[in-house]
């Protein structure tokens, strides 16, 4: 039988008064790829924290590979196997990309481990295959904050797979770049799916549709509906909430 | 096109292989060694020569503060930690030297029959041993550190909560030695130039010699610690927690335990240059604990550079030394003159001296040379996307 690899059950999270998950519940098999949509605001971005222990749920549970999350902090779970992009790049702006990848792939991350570690050539082996796979080997070693936008999309990428984690979640991935980008970020992505289970929340439709298999709406902190895009893009509420108002000729 | 790297702009060398490396390193390594013997055998010789004997003494006291600029540099510059009291870690150092040399003469120390203590109090006691003194001077400042470091940083309070809490700690501190006459002597502190070390009196030229050479190889101690800690794997980690620390935890690492070890190391090196400073000067009261001079230590590293390592002991000399000179000369004018210097530091040269000879200023001299201008980031200089922008959108300059 298929482990879930993620599992989620009636997750709520409030803030003071405002509830942004509401009583969630969501799966993901192993191995699979899936793309969450959902207006602005409707708690994607929460999910994933709440997933990630940036923030702790107020009610509800969270499984990865059927242990619950709850009591751990945020490096303990990226130590698990989870490992996360955020919406916006969060890459070290004053380390090179190859530092960048350095740091996130080191296997050893205790104080004590750092001090007297050097990246084995194994490990720098890693790094740069890696840095030719997110097309940053000519800038690997200029400050990170040198790099365009799109390239610092694609090298916190190159950070996630580094760790090498079990499950990626990532948050916009394309946010800001180009076409062309674009399509070179979900081919990435679908490569990397061969391997990794992954979450991506997404915005731009194009994109969802060249990488969706199976597709998750939320609406105001909960599931709307799930199914294969073409579902989803039939389901009457969902035309209502989401894609009514921006895709409605499309869909 | 001549294309050359420039020593240390991100710290390490970029992309040179690691013969390169090793040979940039036993080059730092032989250089400072000659500033250090220059400093212990010729500087003196040329000093005392000009009948100007007293700066050695001056000297030595400014090469033991510029260790505490080292440590302040690389939690503050590194690591991102504002440290407003490192004067605590500087007297505790200083306290704990100058309790085991109150100790030499076998009786208990003067000052306690003015408060009618005939009984040394109880933690006085080891301090009558020199080894436990010496671990006492670096140990002490670190544990309290580490204890301060880690309620703090466990329960996330980082940035100007973290420079506002240090600085409550230093002003607890003060209080406390300032406070307790029976235990340490109070606001008077404790005196160490009349106590005898090793036979001679403490104030001996010889000893105090000693104590100038042991300024320059601590100095030179702490300086390749700081460099081997900020070079390596960690000091990837302790910048990257400076630029973005939520960050760090999403990619595996806990950055309590690394602000911890720094600042534990940090007040390693405060407690190390309030010995020596002590010793230097004759005297440590609870004044190291002012709130003032806490915050000199920064502007020390501000003005010579953050992030530098040779900035924070550059700064350090300046500061002193322009503080010297000037309050000789205009006694009412170093305040103005170090409000000034500040001002200046953060307007003008936002990353100190050493930052700005290490970005604008190499190429500003070497324009007054005559030589070509300094390629950063020779890579770029290969990339066919940057050659294709330089070509159509006109010649742009390589580096900010
Ligand atoms: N720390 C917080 N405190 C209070 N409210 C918050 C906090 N974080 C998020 N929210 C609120 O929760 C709601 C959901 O936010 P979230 O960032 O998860 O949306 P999102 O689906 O990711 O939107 P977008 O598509 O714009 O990224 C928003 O209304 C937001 O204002
Ligand atoms: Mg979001």
């Amino acid at each position: 039988m298929n482990e879930k690899i993620l599992e989620i059950q009636n997750l709520t999270v409030r803030f003071g008064g405002f509830t942004a998950i509401n009583n969630l519940n969501f799966s993901l098999e192993q191995g699979e790829l899936r793309v969450v949509i959902g207006p602005n605001g409707a708690g994607k971005t929460t999910f994933m924290d709440a997933i990630t222990g940036k923030t702790k749920p107020t009610e509800g549970q969270v499984f990865f590979k059927g242990k619950n999350l709850r009591p751990y902090a945020e490096y303990e779970i990226s130590r698990m196997g989870i490992g996360r992009k955020f919406q916006t790049p969060r890459v070290y702006q004053k380390l090179t990309p190859r530092e960048n990848l350095e740091l996130s792939g080191a296997r050893k991350k205790n104080v004590w481990e750092s001090l007297t570690a050097s990246s084995s050539t194994a490990e720098r082996r890693t790094v740069v295959g890696l840095l030719e796979t997110i097309g940053l080997a000519v800038k690997a070693d200029i400050p990170a904050e040198l790099l365009s936008h799109g390239e610092k999309q694609r090298l916190e990428i190159g950070m996630l797979v580094a760790q090498s984690p079990d499950l990626l979640l990532v948050d916009e991935p394309v946010a800001g770049l180009t076409d062309e980008e674009t399509e070179k970020v979900g081919d990435l992505l679908l490569t990397l799916a061969e391997s990794h289970s992954i979450m991506v929340i997404e915005h731009d439709m194009e994109f969802v549709r060249q990488i969706a298999r199976q597709v998750t709406v939320l609406h105001q902190g909960s599931v709307l509906c799930e199914g294969t895009m073409d579902e989803v893009q039939n389901n009457p509420k969902v035309i209502e909430v989401y894609l009514g108002s921006e895709e409605a000729h499309a869909a | 096109m001549t294309v050359e790297t420039v020593d240390g702009v991100v710290g390490a060398l970029p992309g040179l292989n690691t013969r390169q490396r090793k040979k940039a390193l036993v080059r730092e390594a032989a250089i400072a060694l000659g500033i250090a013997l220059v400093l212990m055998f010729i500087i003196p010789a040329i000093l005392t020569g000009l009948g100007q004997g007293i700066r050695v003494n001056q000297l030595g006291r400014f090469l033991a503060l510029a260790i505490a600029a080292l440590g302040i540099d690389l939690i503050w510059g590194f690591t991102g930690l504002l440290s407003l009291g490192h004067g605590i870690f500087f007297a505790l150092g200083g306290y704990a030297l100058a309790m085991h040399l109150q100790l030499q003469d076998g009786q208990i120390p003067e000052f306690f029959s003015l408060y009618g203590v005939s009984e040394l109090p109880g933690f006085w006691q080891p301090f009558r041993s020199l080894p436990f003194t010496l671990i006492a001077v670096v140990i002490a400042p670190a544990v309290v550190a580490a204890a301060i470091g880690y309620l703090v940083f466990r329960n996330r309070i980082r940035g100007v909560y973290f420079s506002i809490l240090t600085q409550a700690a230093l002003i607890v501190f003060f209080n406390f030695f300032n406070g307790q006459q029976k235990l340490i002597n109070g606001t008077n502190g404790l005196k160490t130039d009349t106590s005898t070390f090793f036979g001679l009196q403490v104030s001996d030229p010889r000893i105090q010699t000693t104590f100038y050479a042991f300024s320059i190889l601590f100095l030179l101690g702490g300086y390749f610690l700081c460099r081997w800690l900020t070079s390596g794997r960690i000091g990837r980690v302790l910048v990257a927690i400076r630029d973005d620390e939520p960050r760090v935890r999403f990619s595996g690492y806990n950055p309590t335990g690394y602000k911890v070890f720094v600042f534990a190391v940090s007040a390693a090196l405060a407690g190390v240059a309030g010995a020596l400073y002590t010793v230097q000067s004759g005297i440590i009261t609870p004044k190291a604990m002012d709130v003032a001079f806490s915050i000199e230590m920064v502007i020390w590293v501000a003005l010579g550079g953050r992030g530098t390592l040779v900035g924070a002991i550059l700064g350090t000399l300046i500061v002193n030394f322009a503080r010297t000179l000037l309050s000789e000369k205009f006694p009412e004018f170093w305040l103005f003159f170090q409000g000034a210097l500040f001002l200046i530091v953060v307007t003008v040269l936002p990353m100190g001296i050493l930052g700005w000879l290490r970005t604008d200023g190499i190429n500003w001299l070497r324009s007054l040379s005559g030589r070509e201008k300094l390629i950063t980031y020779p890579s770029l200089e290969t990339d066919p996307d940057v050659e294709y922008e330089r070509k159509n959108l006109g010649d742009s300059e390589s580096d900010g």
